[in-house]
């Protein structure tokens, strides 16, 4: 049996239903460098593990563990417990590191339950001490942060997506195949997978460093198209909130806030957002953040490094121009 | 068939919420509690079969004992009982207790279905539907935008990051959702009268038989706790024909384009 390191760090890559490295992957080996050797494991159809371990060894996987498999196309969730679970226990790692999306906190969930090891959710970071892995954590809107720790064994951490700004340097491919036995725990079948085919242009919100945020002041779908302009003269994201998706603006995916989207961006505007605390919750940690806004008691102007009290169909046309006054 | 609802009372999201410094936990009298939005949708989802087909839908809750009220919506909303797991030991579980607990609860109540909302308003955790799965051995299907119930299976649309799936199980399985799915209905004057006579049962760790300081578990703990500083508002004017302008130099000035 080959020997890892004994600060290994095990890293669960997601893949896109293309079979490209997920986004995440990069952020997760960067947070894995940070507190060890990131040893990395991809769960790929057959004849895909050459290429995944080119991508990941680029990202910063000191080893990558194959397996190559066509059965998470059909089944939920647990072919890549099983995986997990023979990864962990060949490599013998400090943490497990897995993306908080849909699909990893499921997977970091059933293994951890399996095992019995310590769960850590929702992390913005990581970091070692002389006991081990610590968690980071940042809850209630980003008004605490809060430490986590396991009492033993393995810390099996999620890890927000787009939190992680360290990447680690690229490695030379080492590519291992990895033996599992499929568990032949109880698993939903999938019937069906429809890859999400992203058509815009736009940066993609989770994550972006400039986002910009409309809400219900600005009146109907029609005119949302102002929060877009601006949004492109930025290169910004598009973030809505919970009132202008429920009024049918904007796709409910744009919506940033306690039950949508918590973005971290340098710079955040928000037009015609009151500002309710489920949507401040999800963007007060923004670097900086700019309110436009009719009424002048909006709770978004207690939060606003720079408020303008008055009409958006106004003032943002003038702001574009001024911009690109600026870039001629 | 034996419907299970996971709900979870949570401080309200519209007040101020807050952390005790000393001991980490949440301080509950700091803010109003509620039933968890999400929660109200999972039981609204069991509640509209129940409807029209032959189902009982219980409601369970791991929560302190002044939750019971919170509890006791389920029932005014449409539950036949609820099991309540209170106990003070229960004071700070992680999420590895509280799987455990849940699911000996679940396991004693008998299940087909348990349906649960896909992330709490307050841990934001979202993991515990697969940890629930895996500990009574049942598929999971989480994060469900529609759900359709028969008498032997569940199936769905799954809307991850990345793509938009079909999944289906047999029964006994873990299903969790997302607020894509309706509002949950209000509770009717009957409704809360009847819920007065429903059973409404109350268990202690020792009922479940489950020792909440084991060491020998691995468990997470909280090594430590801050309160971010508030963040101050800045500077604030009032359009006067030139507030694109003065963004526009602010941004320029903080060199944010």
């Amino acid at each position: 049996m080959p020997d890892y390191p004994a600060d290994s760090i095990l890293v669960l890559l997601e893949t896109s239903p293309g079979g490209e490295l997920a986004t995440s992957a990069a952020g997760l080996l960067g947070a894995a460098s940070l507190i060890g050797t990131p040893i990395a494991l991809a769960v790929v159809p057959p004849g895909q593990a050459q290429a995944l371990a080119e991508q990941a060894a680029a990202a910063g996987a000191a080893k990558v563990l194959a397996v190559e498999t066509n059965s998470t196309q059909s089944q939920l969730t647990v072919p890549l417990v099983d995986a997990l679970e023979a990864a962990v226990a060949a490599v013998d790692p400090h943490a497990v590191l897995v993306s908080n999306s849909i699909d990893g906190r499921d997977i970091a969930g059933r293994f951890a339950a399996r095992t019995s090891a310590a769960i850590a959710v929702d992390a913005i970071g990581v970091s070692r001490d002389d006991e081990g892995i610590i968690a980071h954590h940042s809850v209630y809107g980003s008004a605490y942060s809060v430490d986590s720790a396991a009492t033993f064994g393995p810390l099996v951490v999620t890890v927000r997506q787009g939190a992680i700004e360290t990447r680690a340097d690229a490695r030379p491919v080492a590519l291992e195949q990895l033996d599992v036995h499929a568990s032949g725990a109880a698993s939903a079948t999938i019937d069906s997978i429809e890859p999400v085919i992203e058509t815009s242009s736009r940066p993609e919100l989770r994550g972006a460093t400039r986002v910009v945020s409309g809400g219900r002041g600005l009146g109907s779908a029609e005119k949302f198209a102002l929060v877009e302009d601006l949004a492109d003269t930025l290169g910004a994201a598009i973030g809505a909130s919970r009132a202008a998706v429920d009024a049918g603006y904007i796709p409910a995916s744009h919506q940033v806030g306690q039950t949508g989207v918590s973005v971290s961006p340098q710079l955040y505007i928000a037009l015609g957002i009151s500002g309710a605390i489920q949507h401040r919750a999800g963007m007060q940690s923004a670097k900086n953040i700019i309110a436009v806004n009719k009424d002048p008691d909006a709770p978004i102007f207690e939060v606003a490094d720079f408020g303008v009290v008055g009409d958006v169909f106004t003032i943002v046309p003038q702001l574009i121009s001024a911009l690109a006054e600026r870039k001629r | 068939m034996k419907i299970v609802v996971l709900v979870k009372e949570v401080p309200d999201t519209y007040g101020e919420r807050k952390l005790d410094l000393e001991t980490g936990l949440a301080d509950r009298a700091a803010s109003e509690a509620v039933l968890d939005e999400i929660s109200e949708r999972a039981l609204e989802v069991a509640l509209s079969f129940a409807d029209s087909n032959d189902a009982e839908v219980v409601v369970v809750s791991m929560a302190p004992e002044s939750a019971a009220a919170t509890v006791r919506k389920g029932l005014a909303m449409g539950a036949a009982s609820a099991v309540h797991v209170a106990d003070p030991a229960l004071a700070g579980a992680d999420l590895g207790l509280t799987a455990r607990v849940l699911a000996a609860a679940i396991r004693r109540t008998g299940f087909d279905l348990v349906i649960t909302g896909n992330l709490s308003t307050d841990g934001s955790g979202g993991v515990l539907p697969a940890m629930l799965a895996e500990l009574l051995d049942v598929p999971n299907a989480t994060a469900l935008s529609s759900v359709e119930i028969t008498a032997d299976s569940v199936s769905g649309t799954r809307n991850t990051d990345d793509s938009t799936m079909r999944v289906s199980t047999k029964l006994p399985a873990v299903v969790s959702i997302t607020e894509a799915l309706p509002n949950a209905r209000f509770p009717n004057f009957k409704g809360i009268m009847a819920a007065k006579k429903r059973p409404f049962e109350t268990l202690s760790l020792a009922d479940l038989g489950i020792e909440p300081n084991d060491f020998s578990v691995a468990m997470s703990i909280m090594t430590a706790i801050a309160e971010r500083p508030p963040r101050a508002a800045g500077i604030k004017i009032t359009d006067e024909g030139d507030g694109g302008t003065k963004i526009a130099e602010y941004l320029i000035a903080n060199r944010l384009v």
